[in-house]
């Protein structure tokens, strides 16, 4: 809401030297923050000038200007201003270009000196062979319209000011606007009439309440016909409680607005149109009250307020066709629907530069209803935004009042005395606050007499009853509904820096959770390998997802999808998390870096067999446990990934000597890395995805089931994707291995006998894994293996065609003595005689 | 003794001869003290207390004399030898040093010009962040409560108290799943982790929820779809805003250091009633001390305790939340929110494990 602050200066006590920061410093403490300030950007000397010449020079370039001498003082005066370019006698000689004003004319004259919006210096030049000291403005000009096509001649705003007045000032142009923010429980403070309140609140300093500035007609006679007829009201309340209308004849639609009013509507954000559609916007800013204008001369028969039938249409002001909703509450004549209630009107009863008499509606309107139809077409507009917020429901024969007044009296209307008032305004429900209720919310200890004088002054009516106080809010607060809301008006009228401080002491914690501790130790596991975190979007293509997924199951992938993604080629959310960080490597090498290793961890999202649930429990009640047991089935399993990449090189070990280039084996580490800082069995087997080199691939296990996998991605991959040659990565299922993690550690008893080590070599064939040679080998090697490692994979000559020799060091010792060599072989003979038995490995 | 030796063969003194043995030391430790090095010095050793060193012959000869000669000579030869040898000690020792020396400035590097082993990794900032206001919260005994980043709407909005018609939730810029039917939504904040703890937990509670949260923004220098929010919530006996004031100083200085102070403004939320927003007092701002738009907070709104089952009216419950990146922000001096989520190296390298 932008606040002109002349227009709050009207009805409060805001000095006229305060500032829109210090109207915002003020409105702040009572709960309307602070958002920005909007001001004319123009300075002067920008005054009136009288035409007292005009001679038209054509020129070689075709056009026409016109050398004028402009009287910028009054006649008989000498100037008073000082400056470069201005002359002594009061009389401008100024170039202009435009032709629709005559000699006699007052027009605005920018004198050397002044600046116009856009930072456009005003001063004398010489320009077609003359010194141009100034310059005619256009409204364009001088920021307060559109209109390029001539200069702004002050009768078309039934102006006629004395040379030398400060057209600023007859313009409003020196005024300025607070813009707050409201939030959307306060739909009264989108009006002067509700700021102003506020700002009595917060400054303890009387206002003037519009709506009581307005005088309502005593004779009255029967208006313009207007039924009610609400079939289908939503949740029971009837979509329109209250609908009056006023007629008023004689209106001049053509008279311009006069610049005041036109200058605050500007300020408040919004564009004069016309004097009729402005009054009515003026009369809703300034009260609250939407209010829509009728050419009674287009309204066929009686006015009928009803729902939608099926297939109904309305052509809306905009001029598109609408297919209205059953639920949509239209406003209707004898044509058919003539307006969507609250949100749009229609083009076929529109107020337009002919219409003399105009019905003026103010009505009350159901916020759902409207709030429902303005997202249904998509139509939001000053009227729905104030009537989804709740308007004063005792205001609608006020708003139409002051409305009357000024079409009579800028428009030249006359008030017909015509009234219709149909409907029955809503009375808001009484409250009981107990008196303890604010001291236990907020901690201050308020006085009785504090409780009922700050309800009072937001308009509320109280009364005590056995002890309680019964408050009935204000018709402008319809969010004030429960105790608790009356405790804040208390406290944000008393000052929320009123609040004591305490620190509550709550019972004994139980600290992280194993799973929180956990996913700790793996970020700082793997940070601490050289590797660094990174967090993408999780808003990925089906390609990707379908790339980078899920092992290919040949069945579709089951995917989230967004109704509203943030862009259309990412309409899934992520099942996997390698695109995002493969993004980044990209981007890493755009800007210069080559040897990355990254990670990231984070939720993926996999639907479920139960998508959502279609029904959803209302407000403040519980469901119960079914329900929420049902909606908690609804919701796709969402575990968490940690994923790496790594490509480029590992950093040299001497100065100018080449890094180890990282590959498959890294992604493999790094996998291997989450597993032992997590103290999980990972197990390491040949794997195959789409994704992945078909025969660079660890398929990473945990208890028979795959956890995740690691290796090369597949060089039409790689190359598709435009990342480094053989770019590995690993992606694991975090949420499985922090299940599978032990509770504690148990030591091992640590021997200080000598360790026996033993080499072996074993030729097995060329298609047995290590990892399964090792593990058999370590099987029959028993107690006294200490260690395994395989140091050597050997073939070629020597080496039976189809075979392979694969050397191990074995580590061996005894927890009680110190083993002799003979004790070492034989374990070392029994890993061998295992391996030949399971692998038929043969000893080199 | 046999003379049929190569003339090169030391005599050996007479076992019993002083002056002929003081001789063979006094050339012993003139030959050490002449050795430059190592190398010389071993030549000498060997000369004089090898096999074939005067002392060494004379010391052979002592079995050829009579018995009560015996015991003179042994006495007089192994006060000879042990001259020698000390004295071939104490060269040694010099002449290692020397050599020692001489090798380790000869091993000299230039430090500075180490080459770089490891490349270091490095923790996301937003991350560490949260893990830094979680311990602030577990050392007050609270927990950490989590939820679902992919939500039911109920859980994320009615539970909370936002009418599926009112503006509130439609300026929630929600992401919604599709079917519509389904009721699925990206959750907008983590204050549905608000309900989730009461339904999980016993009275009374005290967590702490940090996460992501999501909504149609588009990303500028100021805005990201997707960003991270910590959410407080204590639900117990006779809790005031006066407890969430005082929990928020506590925070506040466990942040930004003990000068930092809070103000509560009045606000609107849904959830909460009475509903505040928080500025931080931030000391160590950039452009100077100066209050700090940080989060809302309120008193926890009745429907939302009714929503979560808490039936017992003597509990009241506040609760409040914070933008991560937000804090990030102002507290450590990040202009851009794009910084955050390119994933650029340098910017989590700049953090290392700290925030």
């Amino acid at each position: 809401m932008r606040i002109p602050l002349s227009w709050i200066r009207e009805y409060t006590q805001f000095p006229a030297e305060g500032s829109a920061e210090d109207l915002m410093a003020e409105l702040v403490k009572v709960g309307l923050e602070e958002e920005d300030v909007h001001t004319p950007e123009l300075t002067g000397p920008i005054v009136v000038g009288e035409v007292l010449d005009k001679t038209p020079e054509p020129q070689s370039n075709g056009k026409t200007i016109n050398w004028c001498q402009v009287r910028v003082v009054p006649e008989g005066q000498q100037q008073s201003l000082t400056g470069d370019g201005i002359d002594p006698s009061g009389i401008q000689g100024v170039v202009c270009g435009a032709h629709n004003f005559e000699v006699g004319d007052k027009v605005v004259v920018t004198l050397p000196g002044a600046v116009l919006p856009g930072d456009f210096r005003i001063s004398a030049r010489k320009t077609y062979g003359h010194l141009s000291a100034g310059m005619i403005a256009s409204v364009k000009e001088l920021g307060i319209g559109e209109d390029h096509d001539g200069i702004l001649v002050l009768s078309t705003l039934g102006l006629d000011p004395e040379p030398g007045t400060d057209a600023l000032e007859l313009l409003g142009l020196y005024d300025t606007a607070a813009e707050i923010n409201v939030t959307p429980d306060r739909g009264y403070a989108f009006s002067i009439r509700g700021v102003a309140r506020e700002y009595s609140h917060a400054t303890g300093t009387d206002f003037t309440d519009p709506a009581c500035s307005v005088t309502l007609p005593e004779d009255t006679q029967p208006g313009y016909p207007v039924e009610i007829d609400d079939a289908a009201p939503i949740y029971s309340v009837p979509g329109c409680s209250t609908f009056v209308t006023r007629t008023v004849t004689g209106v001049d639609a053509t008279v311009p607005t006069p610049p005041w009013m036109a200058s605050r509507l500007r300020l408040a954000g919004m564009r004069p149109i016309s004097l009729a559609v402005d009054i009515s916007n003026y009369v809703m800013l300034e009260l609250g009250q939407p209010l829509h204008f009728y050419d009674a001369e287009k309204l066929t028969g009686p006015i009928r307020v009803r729902r939608a039938e099926a297939g109904e249409k309305l052509t809306t002001l905009d001029g598109k066709e609408r297919d209205l909703h059953p639920e949509d509450l239209l406003i209707t004549d004898d044509t058919g629907a003539i307006g969507i209630a609250g949100v749009m009107g229609g083009a076929s009863t529109e107020v337009s530069a002919a219409t003399t008499t105009i019905v003026i509606e103010a009505a009350h309107f159901d916020p759902i209803t409207v709030a429902r139809s303005k997202r249904r077409h998509k139509l939001p507009s000053e009227a729905s935004k104030r009537f989804e917020r709740g308007v004063d429901t005792q205001l609608q024969a006020i708003a139409a009042q002051r409305a009357v007044d000024l079409l009579v009296d800028l428009a030249g209307g006359t008030d017909t005395g015509e009234v219709t008032e149909v409907g029955q305004p809503r009375q808001p429900e009484p409250i009981t606050l107990e008196l303890e209720l604010p001291q236990r919310l907020t901690g201050i200890a308020f006085s009785r007499e504090q409780i009922i004088q700050t309800l009072t002054e937001i308009g509320a009516e109280v009364r005590e009853d056995h002890g309680a106080l019964i408050v009935t809010p204000p018709s402008w607060r319809p969010d004030i509904t429960i105790p608790e809301a009356l405790v804040e008006e208390i406290a944000r009228l008393v000052g929320y820096d009123q609040i004591p401080s305490r620190l509550p002491v709550a019972p004994a914690g139980r600290g992280l959770t194993a799973h929180q501790r956990r996913r700790r130790t793996v970020s700082a596991g793997l940070s601490a390998a050289g590797f660094t975190e990174v967090l993408n979007y999780p808003f990925y293509s089906v390609e990707a997802n379908e790339l980078f997924g899920r092992a290919d199951a040949g069945q579709p992938l089951p995917l989230v999808r967004l109704a509203n993604p943030i862009a259309a080629q990412y309409p899934t959310l992520r099942t996997t998390l390698l695109p995002g960080l493969l993004d980044t490597v990209r981007r890493n090498i755009s800007r210069g870096f080559r040897d990355l290793a990254l990670y990231e961890t984070g939720a993926v999202f996999l639907p479920g067999e139960q998508h959502g649930s279609a029904e959803i429990p209302g407000l403040g009640a519980y469901p119960g446990d079914a329900v929420i047991r049902d909606l908690e089935a609804g919701i796709p399993d969402q575990p968490l990934h940690v994923a790496a990449v790594v490509t480029g090189t590992e950093p040299a070990a001497e100065l100018g000597g080449a890094g180890r280039a990282r590959d498959w084996a890294d992604a493999v580490a790094a996998a291997r890395d989450v597993a032992e800082l997590l103290h999980v069995d990972l197990e390491v087997v040949q794997g195959s995805h789409q994704a992945f080199h078909p025969g660079r691939t660890a398929q990473l296990r945990w208890g028979g089931q795959p956890v995740g996998y690691a290796g090369e991605l597949h060089p039409k991959v790689i190359e598709a994707e435009e990342l480094p040659e053989r770019t590995s990565v690993m992606e694991l299922n975090l949420s499985a291995l922090l299940a599978a993690a032990p509770d504690q550690v148990t030591a091992e008893a640590i021997s200080t006998f000598p360790l026996t080590t033993q080499d072996v070599a074993v030729v097995v064939a060329e298609s047995l894994p290590a990892g399964e040679l090792q593990a058999t080998l370590a099987e029959g090697a028993g107690d006294l293996l200490e260690s395994i490692e395989l140091f050597d994979i050997y073939s070629g000559e020597g080496i039976e065609a189809g075979k392979k020799s694969l050397a191990f060091a074995l580590g061996f010792r005894a927890p009680d003595r110190t083993l002799t060599a003979e004790e070492a072989s034989e374990a070392r003979d029994a890993a061998v005689a295992l391996a030949a038995q399971r692998h038929g490995a043969v000893q080199r | 003794m046999p003379t049929s030796e190569t003339p090169e063969e030391p005599q050996a003194p007479h076992p019993l001869d002083e002056s002929a043995i003081e001789r063979c030391v006094t050339e012993a430790i003139a030959a050490f003290d002449a050795a430059e090095d190592l190398e010389q010095l071993k030549a000498a050793r060997i000369a004089h207390t090898g096999d074939k060193a005067p002392v060494v012959l004379a010391n052979r000869r002592i079995k050829e004399l009579a018995k009560d000669e015996k015991k003179e000579a042994g006495k007089l030869l192994g006060a000879a030898r042990g001259r020698i040898q000390k004295a071939l000690a104490a060269r040694t020792e010099v002449l290692e040093a020397e050599h020692a020396a001489r090798v380790l400035v000869e091993e000299t590097v230039d430090v500075t010009a180490a080459p770089r082993r490891r490349r270091p990794g490095a923790r996301h900032p937003l991350n560490v962040l949260q893990e830094r206001v979680a311990d602030v919260f577990t050392a007050m005994g609270w927990e950490i409560a989590e939820g679902p980043e992919l939500e039911s709407e109920w859980f994320n909005f009615d539970a909370l108290n936002f009418d599926p018609d009112h503006p509130a939730r439609e300026m929630q810029d929600t992401f919604f799943v599709e079917p519509a039917e389904s009721h699925l939504v990206l959750r907008t904040h983590t204050s549905p982790v608000q309900v989730r703890a009461l339904l999980e937990r016993d009275l009374p509670v005290y967590v702490l929820c940090p996460g992501k949260t999501f909504r149609t923004d588009e990303l500028d220098a100021t805005h990201t779809p997707v960003f991270h929010q910590f959410e407080g919530l204590a639900v117990d006996k006779g809790l005031t805003m006066a407890d969430l004031k005082g929990t928020l100083e506590h925070f506040a200085r466990a942040m930004f250091g003990p000068e930092a102070a809070i103000r509560l403004r009045p606000s609107y939320f849904p959830f909460t009633e009475p509903s505040a927003e928080m500025d931080v007092w931030d000391p160590h701002a950039k452009g100077g001390p100066q209050w700090i738009e940080w989060g809302g907070c309120g008193m926890v709104n009745p429907n939302v305790l009714a929503a979560a089952g808490v039936k017992d009216p003597e509990y009241t419950g506040f609760a409040f939340g914070m933008g991560v990146e937000r804090t990030l922000m102002f507290r450590n001096g990040v202009s851009d929110m794009r910084d955050m989520i390119e994933g650029d190296i340098r910017f989590s390298q700049r953090f290392g494990q700290e925030v």
